[in-house]
């Protein structure tokens, strides 16, 4: 899984980097989220989605990649 | 759609039971959650109790937060708002670009990072507060020996306004959140503020020292008047809900036993206890309030443009569509999702901060004192209906 961040949108709440701080961080300067892990490993799929789904201003998204979402459709 | 559904109904604030929501909350989530409301200057808007789609409003950029396309659910605060909040620097009432530069500004001085660098002095503060109270012994109100002057005094440290001062912006807050002011009485409340905070910027920007506000005057272009509103709502907002969230969860724990046992003696079920407590207790208990700024379809409900909706976050969160069990008080069960804090672009900018003081607060509390109780009968703790955020006004406590 790849994970999107938009910085434009994020508001600097921190949800993910409190849900995932192995995964998220947030900028000093103005709070906004930066990518420790750009693509993390399947082992973290749960909960970066969790993280994904707690951003208040919609900032983050996941782009699977093919062959994994075969993969997520083919576990079921 | 019965027709008992669409008849507009008045915002609630008395409650059965001091820790649950008033009941029609309840009864009427679960016949419509988004439901007409009838607002007391004659509006007709809205009235939002379900989980799902107070959620998804609050994230929603078609709603504006703005005061003056906003109509209050609350007879007192509808004017008491108006003569208040339209100010520079207030930009939880601002929609995007103006909140965005605000919230960009501010947002790197509230990370979890930084917050997690304020532990070691907030366990002081803490412990001096614990072992004063230890010196004068029970019975002592809770409130004023500990839930209000640790957040208070943490707000003060960052931000860089004198502790010595309390007593000024503590009243002044005090009367500004309750719904019992008059708008004069409000007004004299904000001015008697607004010129306190005035006359610390000019002094920081004179002398800077290494606080927030200081960090502030130097870093950024804000005007001194965007500055002293930016730290007004900080000052505000930065004391009275964390203590009102300690008070009411140490009342609520008390009440709780087995779940006061876990919190003191399970250091792993602190933080979902917090989060648990923040749910369960939603001490904003009005709203938030948003009003559209075009024609919106929700559920089959056509908000059309220029109507307001409250949303209730007491009622969302005890949405059994989102929490199983919902009127329980769990500390173990994974209470993230509440929104308490709201959601969207507003989500509270302070939260980690109110997070990182009720992780340390609560255990130490409950560890110095392990026969903490309260000191009068649980019905005559005097709740705080009549205040902008719900909690106790006094906490009797022995121990
Ligand atoms: C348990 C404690 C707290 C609760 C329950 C709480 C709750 C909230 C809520 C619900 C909002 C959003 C209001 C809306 O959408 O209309 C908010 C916004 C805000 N809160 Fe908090 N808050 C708490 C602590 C704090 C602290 C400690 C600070 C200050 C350091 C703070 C500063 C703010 C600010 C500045 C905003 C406006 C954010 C914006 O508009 O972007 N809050 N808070
Ligand atoms: S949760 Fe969303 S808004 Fe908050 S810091 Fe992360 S990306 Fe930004």
């Amino acid at each position: 899984m790849k994970i999107v961040a938009d910085t434009g949108r994020c508001i600097g709440a921190g949800m993910c980097v409190l849900a995932v701080g192995e995964v998220f961080d947030q900028s000093e300067d103005d709070g906004t989220v930066v990518l420790l892990v750009p693509e993390p490993p399947a082992s973290m799929a749960g909960a970066v989605r969790q993280a994904v789904q707690l951003c208040p201003s919609g900032a983050l998204s996941i782009a699977e990649s093919p062959e994994e979402e075969e993969q997520d459709a083919g576990d079921g | 759609m019965t027709e008992a559904a669409t008849r507009p109904v008045t915002l609630p604030l008395a409650r059965v039971r001091p820790l649950d929501p008033p009941e029609d909350l309840a009864r009427w989530r679960e016949e419509d959650p988004i439901r007409p409301l009838a607002y007391p200057d004659g509006h007709q808007g809205w009235l939002v109790t379900g989980h799902a789609a107070a959620r998804a409003i609050l994230a929603d950029p078609r709603f504006s937060t703005r005061i003056d396309l906003l109509h209050m659910p609350i007879p007192q605060r509808a004017a008491q708002f108006r003569s208040t909040l339209r100010r520079p620097g207030f930009f939880l009432r601002m929609d995007p670009p103006d909140h965005t530069r605000y919230r960009r500004l501010l947002a790197g001085q509230f990370t979890v990072r930084r917050m997690k660098r304020l532990e070691p002095r907030i366990e002081e503060i803490t412990r001096d507060h614990l072992d004063a109270m230890e010196d004068v012994g029970g019975p002592i109100d809770l409130v004023r020996a500990f839930a209000l002057p640790i957040p208070s005094l943490v707000i003060c440290e960052l931000l860089g306004v004198p502790y010595a001062d309390r007593k000024k912006f503590q009243r002044d807050s005090a009367v500004l959140l309750s719904l019992d002011s008059t708008v004069e009485e409000v007004e004299a409340a904000m001015n008697d503020l607004l010129d306190y905070l005035d006359e610390l910027v000019r002094r920081k920007r004179a002398e800077p020292d290494d606080d927030l506000v200081s960090g502030l005057a130097t870093d950024t272009d804000l005007t001194d008047e965007e500055l002293t509103g930016v730290t007004t709502l900080l000052l505000i907002a930065g004391h009275e809900t964390t203590a009102n969230m300690l008070a009411l969860g140490t009342y609520a724990l008390l009440r709780n036993p087995a779940q006061l046992a876990a919190v003191r003696d399970k250091p792993e079920v602190v933080e979902d206890a917090v989060e648990e407590l923040l749910r369960y207790l939603t001490v904003i208990h009005i709203g938030p309030v948003r009003a559209a700024l075009e024609d919106v379809e929700i559920d089959g409900r056509l908000i059309r443009a220029g109507e307001s909706v409250t949303l209730s976050v007491s009622a969302a969160n005890r949405d059994p569509e989102r929490f199983p069990e919902p009127d329980q008080l769990d500390v173990t069960r994974h209470a993230g999702g509440h929104l308490t804090f709201g959601h969207g672009i507003h989500q509270c900018l302070g939260q980690q901060l109110a997070r990182t003081e009720m992780r340390i607060a609560y255990p130490a509390l409950l560890r110095r004192f392990p026969g903490l109780r309260l000191a009068v009968p649980p019905e005559e703790v005097p709740m705080r209906t009549n205040m902008a955020i719900y909690g106790v006004h006094r906490l009797p406590v022995t121990w």
